[in-house]
This record gives structure tokens, sequence and C-alpha cells, in this order.
């Protein structure tokens, strides 16, 4: 199998046998072990959806949900995951039936240039899951490790809420 | 990032051994190590990476509560018996980081995680603590974010963590295992003053793993808050914070614990500032003179000055804030 993302070909390092499940689907990779989470869904799979903004885990927009856990997979090497099970923003819909929140951001107008947007969603689905959240104060905080520069935070607490309250 | 070999050992004593060996480096939740390998802060030749040690658990333990070292932070603040014996430790997790790193960061992790020293970041400049020998540029430079207690002229960096700010004021222990064996660091000992060799952030032997956190068989939980202050309310790291616990006997103090973070090296504190607490009402005019034991020999670096008064406000809003029995919400940040 090629071995990509290798910028030192010189390093006698072989590559780590790696299987994951990704949106459901089983891949069996070999992976050399400097190469991030968010490297290998992006540059290997084609799973761009996944943003890569400043891969320092700052600004959340990596963020996908790993065992149902939501992870920013920018600070994670792609090797520590053997045998999880990985859900992106491409994993989120139902076929052609959105997400519940999918369907919220479109209705609360929870976005302008988008780039957060797959972050801000995987990020609120991972907030679902650990059921913390119980106020508009509590989501807010919840959510501030996604960055949102256009600033469009009001309508992004506004969908989580509408989809909490669903959820009640 | 450079060039490493990676593995996943099953046992921590096959851990050790290889952490024993040159250029290794452990890695548990990724999110201090990659961030740095990347900026070639960090550029270990061995990554071992201890995700498959079953030391994730919380046990309880002589009355206190065992923390596993890879159990992650969301885990450990959000665990029934440490938001309910420990809410001192839960607030203070929940005060740092975002809910993401919460859940990727472990226990052990956090103990070790690094300074957020713009210099030490930049490999461009001077700093000791990652090239002994090299200088400080962050004295005389941008310094708002520097230590003002316990700094040398060798370096000036704070320890950014929340979580170990509430664990110095709790008294906890840290169970560490190396290959001559396993031991017990009281929590002030773990973490290290500059001094001469900024290099090394804590006592910690080469090659020794950090295998859990042992909080005492005490009771804080009714008089206890941690109050952060930073320039935005959620997701920044402390300028200052006060991590503040009370025990009363009637309208007396019968026991009390403070820990600073962000202005030193190390979580600070000062065991003969709580001292002088026991047998006084829980008077802004006790609270003052604990203050200022806790701050004696603080020192600006010229951007940092405004902490001194800032945390010394800090410490008496936090210990009212104790008394009261009105502790910090991580979620509502109006002061209470």
């Amino acid at each position: 199998m090629a071995i990509l993302l290798d910028h030192s070909a010189e390093a006698v390092v072989e590559p780590s046998a790696l299987r994951l499940t990704i949106n459901g689907e089983h891949h069996s990779l070999d992976v050399l072990p400097w190469v991030t989470l968010l490297d290998l869904l992006r540059d290997r799979l084609d799973l761009i959806g996944t943003k890569k903004g400043c891969d320092h885990g700052q600004c959340g927009a990596c963020t996908i949900l790993v065992n149902g856990r939501r992870i920013n997979s920018c600070l994670r090497l792609a090797v520590m995951h053997d045998g999880d099970e990985i859900v992106t923003i491409e994993g989120l819909a139902a076929g052609d039936e959105l997400h519940p929140l999918q369907q919220a951001f479109i209705d609360h107008d929870a976005f302008q240039c988008g780039y957060c947007t797959p972050g801000q969603i995987c990020s609120a689905q991972g907030l679902l899951n650990e059921g913390q959240a119980a106020t508009r104060d509590d989501i807010r905080e919840l959510m501030s490790g996604n960055l949102c520069r256009c600033g469009a935070y009001t309508n992004i607490a506004d969908a989580i809420e509408q989809v909490l309250g669903e959820r009640a | 990032m450079n060039p490493f070999t990676f593995a996943r050992p099953a046992t921590v004593e096959a851990a050790v051994e290889l952490g024993a060996l040159d250029g290794a480096r452990y890695i548990a939740g990724g999110t201090n190590l990659v961030d740095l390998m990347k900026e070639h802060v960090e550029r270990p030749t061995r990554i071992i990476d201890l995700g498959r040690l079953p030391l994730n658990r919380i046990e309880d333990a002589e009355g206190g509560l065992r923390l596993g070292a890879l159990c992650p932070n969301a885990d450990t603040a959000y665990d029934e018996r440490v938001a309910s014996r420990y809410p001192l430790l839960a607030s203070a997790i929940l005060a740092g980081a975002s809910p993401q790193l919460r859940n990727a960061a472990t226990n052990g992790g956090n103990l070790n995680q690094r300074t957020r020293c713009y210099y030490f970041y930049d490999t461009a400049t001077a700093c000791n603590k990652r090239v002994p020998g090299s200088g400080c540029d962050a004295i005389g430079g941008v310094n708002r974010i520097h230590a003002i207690l316990g700094a040398s002229d060798r370096c000036i960096a704070t320890h950014p963590s929340d979580m170990c700010v509430a664990l110095a004021a709790l008294k906890a222990q840290v169970e560490v295992v190396g290959t001559q064996g396993v031991r017990t660091i009281e929590f002030a000992d773990y973490h290290r003053l500059p001094g001469d060799d900024p290099s090394r952030d804590n006592t910690l032997a080469p090659g020794e793993l950090v295998t859990a956190i042992i909080l005492p068989d005490e009771d804080f939980s009714q008089h206890y808050t941690y109050l952060k202050l930073r320039d935005r309310l959620s997701y920044a790291f402390a300028l200052v914070s006060v991590a503040a616990a009370l025990r009363f006997d009637g309208d007396r103090i019968a026991d009390a614990r403070i820990a600073l973070g962000g202005v030193a090296h190390k979580p600070w504190r000062v065991p003969e500032a709580e001292q002088l607490l026991i047998g006084r009402a829980a008077d802004a005019d006790a609270f003052a003179s604990a203050a200022d034991v806790l701050l004696a020999g603080a020192s600006g670096q010229g951007s940092n000055d405004f902490k001194i008064p800032l945390v010394r406000r800090a410490i008496i809003r936090a210990l009212s804030q104790a008394a009261a029995g009105t502790p910090q919400s991580q979620t509502d940040k109006r002061v209470a």
C-alpha cells in the first residue's frame, strides 16, 4: 500500500497496520506514526468535510466523534486509534435525510462562511451525547471549543437549543 | 513532526521499559505533546502510546479516591464521587480547556503538560526550558502571562493547569512507577520551581510514568471555590486563578487551603497562609492577611505587574465565596 503524507522519507519507520470503522465502513490501512487522524481523514480517505483550521486544537474545526466522544482530530496520531469507531460530518445524515442538527443549523441560519460548521455540528452531537447541558448557558460554555470567526454564535446556540429541546 | 517509532504496550511494565530508552516520550491524550511536536519544540524519537494500559479507572481508596492516570479529565470531572466529594477538583477541571480537549486529555497528562510561554513555543527565540543555556527572551520581552512568584533569572514561565491548582489545595499525592519501582510523591513536591534548571518541570526521574493521583480522605465539599480570571470567559488559560477551600467549627475556620494558578512555575501554595486563618472568623481582614503571606516576595516583569493586585483581590474574593458556600459557577460566569 502506498505511503502517503510522509514528508520524512529518509526515516526508517515502518507504517503501522490500522483498523478503523469510519461512518460505519471498515477500513484497513497502513499508516506512518506521525500522521494525524485529521490528515488521514482528509488526505488519505478524502473525507474533507472535517476541516483543518488552526491545526493546534484551538479552533475546533477538526472536531469528530471517536467512539461517540468529540475530540480534536488534529491533536491525535491516527495510529493511536486502532479499533476505534469514528463518525465525521459525512456520517451524520441518514441517506438523504438530514441529521436533526444539520436541519436545525439550516433552520436557524447558524453559519455564514460555513468553514467551522462541520466541527460545530460534530461538537454539538458530542455535547448531546455527554448529557451535561440543560440550559442555554450550558450550551454556550460547552460549545466554547468551537470558534466561529463569522460570529454566528447566537444562531448556533439557537440551533443546538432546538435539538436539545426536541430530545428532552 | 520529526520521524519517530511508535509502540503501544499492553502492560505498565512493558511501557516503563520502553519509556527508559533514549528519546522516548509517553503519549496519552496527546493534546499537548502532538502540538509541541508539530512546532518542533518536542522531538521524541520513540513514542510510547499508553492507550492500552489499564489505568483509566476511578476507585475508592482508604476513604479517598484514586484517579487513574489515563482517565480523561472530562470523565474525572463528571464522575459522581469526584463531583460530590471533591467538587473543587471538578470545578477546576471544567474551568480548563474545551470539552473536546477534556475528553482526550488525561489526568496524568494534565500534570505533565508544558508551559504555554510564547517563547517556549517559538523555536526562533531563546528559552532555557526548551534549550538549556540559551537564555530567556521572556525576561524583558512580552510577559503579560508570566510568573510573579518563584521565578528565577533563567525562567519566568508559569504552569498552565487548572486541575493541578485544585490538586495542590487538596494535598493530593502522585503515584509513579519507573524501572526502579513504585513511589508516591506529595503534590507540593511534584512540580518544581525553575531555579537554574528550567528544563525540568517536575521531579519525575527519566522514564518514570504517572499511574494515579490519590485524593485524601478530607471533606472540603461544602466551602470551596475555583475562581479563574482570564481574557475571555471560556477556553482560555488563567491569568490568575485561586483554589480555595475552608472547613468550619461553628463560625471559626477549622481548616483552610489556598492554591494559586497562573502565577508561578507550579501551583503556588504557602501553608503558613492557611495556618494563620485557623481559629479566625471568615472576614475580609483575615483573608487579606492570608493573601499578604501568599504574595510575599511577589514581583512583576513589567507587562504582568497587574497580576499582583489582581490575584490579591482574587484570593480575598475566592475565600469569601468559599466561606459563603457560593462556589464560582463554571457555566454562569457572573462572579458569585
